[in-house]
């Protein structure tokens, strides 16, 4: 009784308080180019033609590995695999802001095309996803940290290398991407306070697809955006048309020149759509709506790119088929490459642990290259 | 003991300014325990960094150091606040070697003091150091006395691979030894046998070799002559060492601080039981905490073992 009393009392009497207010208003994506592929008024592409080509190239071979991937996948030839259908342009976007000989990329598994770009060789992403042990392999002078799976974790590992880098005078930045459902983490948190205390040149490149495997993006955050908690560790962020190639470029650009340039880090969300599942072993009939999601087809990225060209007269059915076949070639050169690695020996256990191995796992070693018949890799 | 911890830290900074320090109070404060005292007037705020509160940032940021070119110590204040990164020590730092196929290496060293008898508040004197035995790519050693405390830092320091640095917290005042000046290295990986005898021998690493050695001194007045195997290196375990001087006695008692079950003690009398099997002549005894979380302070000397229980355990293990 008395708790309900003085309740009513404070509701009544209290009329000094703080203001408990955040804004609500929606925020729109920044977009440079329209679903229709039209520029926004007043502006001007911020990629060249050529760089435009070089990009939707990049985004269509991504496209296409995502279909043999899965169809491999299905014939029990590849591994679990994250497809990156529907968001080519966040990734393609970003990985063209960055300079890769000096800039590094620090992934999460689902910007096949960003580690491309980079220098990453199809084949050791294929390796990986296929399951081989050497697969991944990151040759010496590609500034990319391995693929992580544990969401999120590759954060910290961003800020501390931007921060090392910047410590020794190196004029470089780091770009990390992350998922709105990896946001939820204790180590997205922890690293944007770090990069914002020690002004880190670090990006963090946030893609906000709607999905963490089915938990929709309303039950991972009650924020309006997720860009908004940049301000919360002292830095700023910004939402993007993650299906506009030119926005996602051009904001990314800006943040890298920024980090660059000494003024620390910065949060893009990037707001796209999985088109496709979580992965191959995922049924996203069992949770999303289907007309929901065929809707979001209208705003494929791929497609808004080839009709600003068109309109341009630099596209057509010719070019189109001329970047599918040469795509195609790519992924069934790396793929047969990939198929043509020899399955791994008991040495691939043990390889790459330590500098030197220890004495117990010399002795594992020779146990297991003892007598025990190699395994076939499916 | 803490004497020689600063001290090797101070002298990696000189001889290589890739060397960094990092982590909650080390600058201005020196650490909770001054271990870094003086290191940021002589160093500055560049390589001796006060760091958010937050653990796992503290060693996944120093892991991505280490990736640009920095050797980071990352100071934790107590072992049991660890749990707070160990995704990152056991996932990250301990797999970035082999989870970039030999490309980057995660050579950097990750300092926490750890056990009993300091009378801390709950979650302080945990000794956990188990745990991160099975994440294959991190070393994780507990020296005892402050020689090895400075020469086994230096050589993790240097170490290619990612180095658990446990300190005896308890020992960090009261362990005392002559330290030489400048560099200088004890091996990682390598136990050491630090006294002879032929009756038994008493195996333990960091707070309890002291412990160790105040038993054989006890057992000597007896007529019981006590080897005492002084384990150093957790991972990798350096059986060649331990072994044999369980072979020497065929009797053996094994001390740790951690509980019982799973304990590590418990990997070491599995590797006797085969290894040294036809030498021994008793079962093997192990004098450890009991499964029960370390408890307030008030009990802690019930809970961490004692004089009296190891002397039990060889009295035990002569009798058989």
């Amino acid at each position: 009784m008395r708790t309900k009393k003085a309740s009513a009392a404070s509701d009544s009497f209290l009329v000094c308080v703080p203001q408990f207010r955040h804004s609500t208003e929606p925020v729109a994506p920044w977009r440079l180019l329209d679903p229709q592929g039209h520029l926004a008024e007043g502006c001007i592409s911020p990629l060249s033609d050529d760089a435009i080509l070089r990009a939707l190239r990049l985004m269509m071979l991504s496209r296409a590995f995502d279909h043999q991937a899965i169809s491999f996948q299905r014939q029990g030839r590849f591994g679990t695999f994250s497809a990156v259908h529907g968001q080519e342009a966040s990734v393609v976007g970003s990985a063209l802001a960055l300079d890769p000989s000096r800039d590094w990329i620090v992934p999460q598994y689902r910007e096949l095309p960003a580690l491309l770009n980079h220098g990453l060789p199809l084949e050791s992403f294929i390796l990986y996803f296929k399951g081989h042990p050497r697969g991944g392999a990151i040759p010496d002078g590609v500034r990319s940290l391995p693929i992580q799976i544990s969401l999120a974790a590759q954060l910290p590992h961003a800020v501390g290398l931007a921060w090392g880098l910047q410590l020794q005078g190196i004029d470089a930045a780091v770009l990390t991407y992350c998922g709105d459902g990896a946001s939820s983490e204790g180590d997205f948190h922890e690293s944007c306070n770090l990069a914002g205390v020690v002004k880190a040149p670090v990006i963090f490149f946030l893609q906000n697809n709607g999905w963490a495997i089915s938990t929709p993006r309303a039950k991972q955050s009650a924020a309006r955006t997720f860009a908004e908690r940049a301000p919360g560790y002292g830095f700023d962020g910004v939402v993007v048309d993650g299906n506009d190639l030119f926005a996602v470029y051009a904001a990314t650009r800006a943040a890298v020149d920024r980090a660059r340039s000494g003024l620390g880090p910065t949060l893009i969300e990037s707001q796209t759509y999985r088109l496709a599942a979580h992965n191959t072993s995922d049924d996203p009939t069992r949770y999303i709506d289907a007309d929901a999601h065929n809707a979001h087809k209208d705003f494929d990225p791929i497609i808004r790119v080839q009709r600003y060209l068109a309109a341009r007269g630099s596209w057509n059915q010719r070019t189109e088929s001329d970047v599918q076949k040469d795509v195609s070639k790519a992924i069934d050169e790396a793929f047969a490459k990939a198929f043509a690695m020899p399955p791994p020996t008991p040495e691939d256990l043990f390889r790459n642990i330590y500098a030197e191995l220890t004495q117990r796992q010399i002795q594992q070693l020779r146990e297991r290259a003892s007598g025990i018949s190699q395994p076939k890799m499916a | 003991m803490l004497e020689a911890i600063r001290d090797a830290m101070s002298t990696a900074m000189d001889h290589d300014d890739k060397v960094m320090v990092l982590g909650q109070d080390v600058g201005r404060l020196g650490g909770i325990f001054r271990a870094t005292d003086g290191l940021l007037a002589k160093f500055g705020a560049k390589r001796v960094v006060d760091m958010p509160l937050a653990e796992g940032v503290i060693v996944g940021s120093a892991l991505g150091l280490a990736v640009s070119g920095l050797k980071p110590i990352a100071e934790i204040q107590f072992l049991g606040f660890a749990q707070q990164a160990f995704h990152q020590i056991v996932q990250q730092v301990a797999r970035m070697r082999y989870r970039s196929r030999g490309r980057f290496a995660a050579s950097m060293v990750i300092r926490t003091p750890f056990g009993g008898g300091g009378k801390t508040p709950e979650l302080h004197s945990d000794a956990i150091e188990a745990m991160f035995v099975q994440a294959h790519g991190l070393k994780v050693v507990a020296p005892s006395t402050p020689y090895d405390a400075k020469g086994m830092l230096l050589s993790a320091i240097n170490d290619p691979d990612p180095v658990l640095f446990c300190e005896p917290l308890r020992g960090y005042r009261l362990f005392k030894g002559e330290v030489p000046s400048g560099l200088y290295e004890s091996d990682i990986g390598r136990a050491s046998v630090v006294r002879d005898g032929r009756d038994v021998t008493l195996v333990a690493w960091s707070a309890a070799v002291n412990l160790a050695l105040q038993a054989a001194d006890a057992l000597s007045a007896e007529g019981i002559q006590a080897t005492v195997v002084d384990v150093r290196s957790l991972l990798p375990l350096d059986v060649g060492t331990l072994i044999p001087a369980v072979e020497r006695t065929g009797r053996c008692v094994v001390i740790h601080e951690a509980p019982l079950t799973a304990g590590f003690g418990a990997e070491i009398v599995a590797t006797l039981a085969k290894e040294a099997f036809y030498s021994l002549q008793a079962p093997i005894e192990r004098v450890t905490a009991p499964d029960a979380p370390y408890p307030l302070p008030a009990g802690e000397l019930m809970y961490i073992p004692s004089i009296d229980r190891v002397l039990a355990a060889v009295r035990q293990t002569m009798d058989t």
